[in-house]
């Protein structure tokens, strides 16, 4: 595809071209197999069967990852269950001692853990170095400091741990998931049994490697790897009380079914069609920042992101025309190279969902630009930039998540129009508002049905800062203040 | 001027026990939208009250369901955007309305089977917590929402949101007191609300929905139907707009359908006890959602 003639030709593409700058992965430690982690011991799973975890951006197998079965479920969940009283009758300062240790080792490690980061899930290193890690230490960081604090969280009540957490996490942010569920579910008091995601096992099974160096009592966290039945088998088992889901609408909607009549406790983390809006008096270069941001950050891979963009009129062609300009600037490349925008996809399946979407958007008779970007050789699972104008509503490729660096553009005129089409969805998690003047971000992030809503920013996050949808995005809140609720139970209810 | 209980020959005698006169007696209809229909379905429960008397009950129905659902989705936004004040000063009108009323009310309990101690107490106990609550209004946001001190340089805070429509459904031994306690806390933040009674609460439930009506509280923010929960509580697990439902002292069977509906889109659903809940700001945050806005700070 070529260049738009229309665009401000910004020439990056003249005589100096970026020469490859690999991150080196010489120093990392990965072994060749990974058992699962019960009982702070790495054990071969029950049955013996084994699956691969491969590099997205070449397809080939980094390491062989056990496959848990009812067995293993069993076993780490009695693992955890063994081990709440002793947990729950360590003292808060206790408690929070050791996830202070898990902070400071994470922080050790952080090379090494984005490294594999971006080798397990094709992010670009750059933002598994600056966002993934960083944020997964402060998440412990932060709630280690609650442990101790609880009561001043929730005033003139008695917060109690739930018990047994099961914790299920998805493919787009690995190790930073991870952290979202174990600090506050410990913090609080609760043991825990978390899987990573089938394609994502990594730097969860590192993380195990750390809670057992950090000395943390044994049972407290257990890791099991495999795929959708083996979060089934936690989600369905009897011994556990709490299920803290973060994935597809669709996955969600099951696990609240399955749940149905028992006296389990639900936190969903699901799905997203985030709407970003610009209005005519925004700063537009900073907008259009934001847009790519919002939408190409971690390939577009993020249940937040801004994939659905609202123009006001007067300033649409001006957007669109610095909006195609600057995706022409992005870099599809190899994760592990220091100058890489957009990385690899993070599996086959995903890149075959993308393109069904693509395909989709077309046949319905929308107009699809992709950035005329050379995509790296070989056999990894690539996709460009892209951008659907002259969508409607109504479109699937507006209503619908897609998960990948795929936007929409539709324009409005009035800012009733604007929050009505933002608002015009099942989901309901994240919103962006691109305006200069201070009472229309009020208007409009008041509006906006979203349980995150950016204001000239996008793609922000923050341990202290509670994430968390409305309507069919989720139930509950994780992160900050709002997040422990998610993991306390009060005696007197 | 003569008085109402004065006769022609100003004679004064008790309007209710004249020898020969024909009692008026009321016939009892739902509470939607600020008017009060009879159920669309025609249908109806007879309920025999204390005193030997039989009233016919309206035997609400999924279409009176979907008609109060409609009134409450229309009254969310104004009421949710009236200022917390404003809202609060109609929370606490109510418990003026109900005091002017308790005589009414007291009779209804009465002939519901409280002893006229009990019903006495019960009014006291559910004026106090009208107005409990409605000084809440202004300040649960206070307490819930927080300022989130963020590692970049972003002013960011997290504030309490009205989840919308909320459904209610009681038990067949439900009280004043009861219905209150869990209507209050989904009023005062700022939701409306579709509420499900059983055809034993009748009489004073809906006496106390015209003392909604008559509190300046707007059309739709509260609709009262009467009839089954074993009949409506599919309605109110699968309607699509509704975003919560909570249910009081369910049967497990109603739970799970409660839950298990629900999950088809992601309803909130709060299962509480039937025992009567202390006043409880907690309580507010249960049909909360929490948002959090972020814009950058300049360097």
């Amino acid at each position: 595809m070529s260049k738009t003639k229309d665009t401000f030709s910004l020439q990056f593409d003249t005589t100096w071209q970026y020469d490859a700058a690999p991150e080196s992965a010489s120093h990392i430690r990965l072994q060749k197999g990974y058992d699962l982690f019960i009982d702070n011991k790495f054990v071969p799973p029950a049955d013996g069967k084994y699956f691969n975890t491969v590099n997205p951006s070449t397809g080939k197998k980094i390491a062989e990852i056990a496959r848990a079965s009812q067995a293993d479920v069993d076993l780490a969940v009695q693992s955890a269950r063994k081990a709440l009283g002793p947990w729950q009758a360590l003292s808060g300062a206790s408690r929070g001692k050791y996830l202070f240790r898990i902070a400071r080792l994470i922080q050790e490690r952080e090379r090494e853990f984005s490294v594999i980061e971006s080798m397990d899930g094709g992010k670009p290193i750059r933002e598994s170095k600056t966002i993934d890690v960083p944020l997964a230490s402060a998440h412990f960081f932060y709630y280690a400091g609650w442990a101790d604090k609880l009561e001043y969280a929730f005033p003139g009540r008695n917060p109690k741990p739930v018990g047994v957490a099961a914790q299920i996490i998805p493919w787009n942010f690995p190790l930073l998931m991870a952290a979202w569920k174990i600090a506050p579910a410990l913090a609080t008091g609760n043991t825990v049994v978390l899987k990573p995601a089938e394609t994502t096992p990594l730097t969860a099974l590192k993380l195990a490697e750390i809670i057992r160096d950090a000395g943390l009592p044994a049972g407290v966290v257990n890791i099991l790897t495999g795929a959708g039945d083996t979060g089934a088998m936690m989600v369905e088992h009897p011994d556990i009380d709490k299920i803290a889901f973060t994935g597809s609408t669709e996955v969600g909607k099951l696990i609240q079914k399955r749940l149905a009549g028992t006296h389990k406790k639900l936190t969903l983390e699901l799905g997203g069609k985030g709407a970003n809006i610009i209005l005519e008096d925004a700063a537009i270069d900073q907008a259009v920042e934001g847009i790519i941001n919002g939408i190409y950050f971690n390939q577009g891979h993020v249940c937040c992101a801004g994939s659905r963009l609202l123009v006001q009129e007067s300033v649409a062609d001006l957007v669109i025309r610095k909006l195609k300009d600057r995706m022409e600037t992005l870099i599809v490349g190899d994760p592990l190279d220091k100058n890489t925008d957009i990385g690899a996809i993070n599996s086959a399946a995903q890149l075959k969902s993308i393109k069904k979407y693509l395909k989709k958007g077309l046949a319905e008779g929308t107009e699809l630009y992709q950035s005329s970007c050379e995509l790296p050789s070989g056999s990894g699972y690539w996709c460009r930039p892209s951008l659907f104008t002259n969508v409607a509503q109504s479109n699937t490729i507006v209503q619908e998540e897609i998960f990948g660096p795929v936007l929409t553009l539709q324009t409005f005129r009035t800012l009733e129009e604007a929050l009505e089409k933002a608002n015009n969805t099942f989901y309901g998690l994240s919103a962006g508002v691109w305006t200069d003047k201070g009472s229309k971000i009020f208007k409009m992030t008041s509006g906006l049905k979203a349980g995150i809503v950016w204001a000239n920013t996008y793609n922000r996050f923050d341990p202290t800062s509670p994430f968390g949808g409305y309507k069919e995005s989720g139930i509950g809140r994780e992160g900050g203040l709002h997040g422990l609720a998610s993991y306390i139970k009060f005696e007197d209810r | 001027m003569k008085s109402k209980n004065e006769t022609s020959t100003g004679e004064v005698t008790k309007e209710t026990s004249v020898k020969g006169r024909i009692a008026v007696s009321k016939t009892f209809k739902l509470y939607i939208g600020g008017q009060f229909p009879r159920t669309e379905s025609g249908r109806y429960l007879p309920v025999q009250l204390i005193d030997g008397t039989t009233i016919n009950t309206c035997h609400a129905s999924g279409k009176d369901y979907r008609n109060a659902v409609v009134a409450a989705r229309s009254a969310v936004n104004g009421w949710s955007s009236r200022s917390a004040y404003n809202r609060s000063q109609i929370l606490y009108r109510m418990a003026e309305m109900l005091e002017g009323r308790k005589m009414q009310l007291a009779t209804d309990l009465i002939q519901s089977g409280l002893s006229s101690n009990q019903a006495n107490l019960e009014l006291d106990d559910t004026i106090d917590r009208i107005v409990y609550y409605a000084g809440w209004c202004d300040k649960y946001t206070q307490v819930f929402s927080t300022v989130n001190p963020v590692a970049t340089p972003h002013f960011n805070f997290s504030v309490p949101e009205p989840m919308g429509v909320v459904g209610i459904v009681y038990p067949s031994d439900v009280g004043l007191l009861s219905l209150v306690s869990h209507l209050m806390p989904v009023l005062a933040g700022a939701n409306t609300a579709v509420l499900l009674l059983p055809p034993e609460a009748t009489t004073w439930a809906i006496n106390f929905a015209e003392v909604l009506e008559t509190s300046d509280l707007p059309a739709g923010v509260v609709n009262v139907l009467t009839g089954l929960r074993s009949e409506l509580i599919a309605h109110f697990a699968s309607h699509l707009d509704v975003n919560a439902v909570i249910g009081v002292a369910g049967t497990p069977s109603e739970v799970r359908e409660l839950q298990s509906t629900g999950a088809a889109h992601i309803l909130r659903v709060v299962i509480r006890s039937g025992q009567l809940h202390p006043p409880d700001p907690y309580q507010i945050m249960d049909t909360q959602e929490v948002k959090t806005t972020w814009h950058p700070v300049g360097k």
